[in-house]
């Protein structure tokens, strides 16, 4: 090695990794304290930390500033690792960062203060629209920047998925965030009428296949070969389910809006291809778990790994779980309950935080000069205590929506309705009780691996990793 | 042309270009290049051991 040689850049990858953590805390608190809402009404104080104001806070918070954070630490590395490149763009890599933090701080801010544009998981008011659409903009041209200056003439599949994400989330950003500001803290949609309700749903539906998905997968595609030490199981089948998931998720939209005023041969399209998504979702998701087959014994001492193959056992679990509740008869009987609530966490803690868990727990040591952990015993102990809080949470929710749902729609003989909703509410109390513990227990889980990363950190040295120089047999 | 026929030739070209990818995935000649690209991850790694490429003795050489 000379000296002369460039280095990856991996300030800001330790910058992102620190605060996926940070905001895991803050986004899940958050949850816990909603939950605890539910459960005890007298929790909430005031307009501003009222239950209404503070759940989109909490959606913002996990998807978007811890979500946000780990796929933009994960992507950085995985990008530059597999080009053997230096981040391109210089001052627009930092500004992801600062500018990135800003849009949470703003969103912690406005959105208790009750700013809100009203739609679901796109709250955020136009100013803050336009700064969220500088900032993808920098991260795209980085994140493609420096594919292009790469040294190896192949674009790892890792990095397909990540691109993906990052021009897919500028699309649907762009198109559903579109309106008309009449002040600074309020605009009104472009959109009325059921094609709000459509267009609103073709991002929020997109947002989960590929800001909760694709970016995620990515993830997959690059963490578990490199823990496992093995390359993924089959690259060709991993090409088939990036175009697979490509070609499927864009219309899946409308199963959210099942007997609504939509119409109904969209209302079908939707649920086919929601059924279709099922092919590619199992394709990776098996390509994911296979990649450890001849290594299972891995498993049993790694807790990393046990993170990032629990996590593709959730995934298949959800993925399999939201095809089938798009099914018209079954969303019949799901939607407006708490089942769908318990399906989107079994994505989102299950698949999105145990995905994200395991490779920021990978990235730590080797950000800090270190070789592992400071306690891996730590890092088991939240495994363990993370997958019961998930499963608690989830297994609370499907029999809290399964028996709203029987509930709302019993009738007695004379066509009356069976159960007053305020019945319901009686009935799905203890549930809401355990969904809330499993919360805590999840929110626990990262308080200790807080701990263990700032211990880990500590007497760290961080030192600057030359890029490989470019193999000579590379055209 | 009514703009539905349009609309119909691009679902069509859409399901036939994901077949014709397929396809080039799973033919002989994209298995080089894939093993390649499969161990990437692996290439010049400053921290542990190259994996063994599972496939062929295709994985790339470094240039340590």
């Amino acid at each position: 090695m000379s000296g002369t040689q460039t280095t990856y850049n991996d300030k800001v990858v330790r910058q992102f990794a620190v605060m996926t953590v940070i905001w895991g805390i803050v986004g899940m608190l958050v949850g816990v304290i909603i939950a605890a809402q539910l459960v005890w009404p007298e929790l909430n104080f005031g307009p501003w930390l009222h239950f209404g104001r503070l759940r989109p806070l909490h959606t913002n918070a996990v998807i978007f500033a811890f979500g946000g954070c780990a796929l933009f630490a994960t992507s950085y590395w995985c990008v530059q690792r597999t080009s053997h490149a230096r981040l391109w763009g210089g001052p627009l890599v930092p500004f992801t960062f600062w500018g990135w933090q800003l849009i949470i701080v703003l969103a912690a801010v406005t959105l208790p203060l009750g700013f809100t544009s009203g739609k679901e998981y796109a709250e955020l008011e136009w100013p803050i629209d336009i700064l969220i659409t500088l900032v993808w903009v920098s991260y795209a041209l980085v994140f493609f920047g420096t594919l292009v200056k790469r040294t190896v003439s192949h674009i790892y599949v890792a990095n397909w998925f990540f691109g993906a994400f990052i021009i897919a989330v500028a699309l649907l950003h762009l198109v559903n965030s579109a309106a008309v500001p009449v002040s600074l803290t309020k605009s009104y949609s472009a959109y009325s009428g059921v094609q709000d309700a459509m267009v609103q749903w073709w991002y929020g539906h997109n947002a989960v296949g590929f800001f909760l998905t694709a970016g995620f997968l990515g993830m997959m595609y690059y963490f578990v070969p490199k823990q496992a030490g093995r390359p993924v199981y089959s690259y060709r089948l991993s090409v088939v389910h990036f175009w697979a998931l490509i070609f499927t998720y864009m219309w899946a939209g409308p199963h959210h809006l099942h007997y609504t005023a939509l119409p109904d041969w969209t209302q079908s399209v939707g649920m086919i291809f929601s059924l279709i998504l099922l092919a590619p979702s199992w394709g990776g998701m098996i390509n994911g778990i296979m990649t450890l087959s001849g290594a299972w014994h891995k498993l049993r001492d790694d807790p990393i790994l046990k993170f990032l193959i629990t996590s593709l056992s959730f995934y298949g679990m959800s993925t399999f779980e939201g095809p089938m509740m798009s099914i018209k008869t079954v969303n019949a009987l799901s939607h407006y309950t708490d089942w769908t609530v318990g399906h989107v966490h079994s994505g989102a803690l299950g698949w999105v935080a145990m995905v994200s868990i395991g490779s920021i727990y990978y990235l730590l040591p080797r950000l800090f000069g270190k070789k592992e952990m400071y306690s891996t015993a730590l890092v088991t102990t939240h495994f363990w205590i993370a997958t019961i809080g998930t499963v608690l949470y989830i297994a609370s929710m499907w029999i809290a929506g399964v028996m709203q749902g029987l509930m709302w729609r019993a009738v007695n003989a004379d066509g009356t309705l069976a159960y007053s909703f305020v019945e319901s509410v009686k009935g799905s109390y203890p549930f809401w009780a355990i969904r809330w513990l499993g919360g805590v227990l999840f929110l626990f889980g990262m308080l200790i691996m807080a701990y263990n990363m700032f211990k880990t950190i500590a007497g760290g040295k961080t030192q600057d990793i030359p890029v490989p120089a470019p193999a000579g047999h590379h055209a | 042309m009514d703009i539905n026929d349009l609309r119909s030739i691009v679902t069509v070209a859409g399901l036939v270009c994901f077949l014709a990818i397929a396809a080039w995935a799973y033919g002989k000649g994209s298995k080089k290049g894939f093993d390649e690209a499969a161990n990437l991850p692996f290439a010049g790694d400053d921290e542990e051991g190259v994996a063994p490429a599972r496939h062929t003795g295709a994985e790339i050489k470094e240039s340590k």
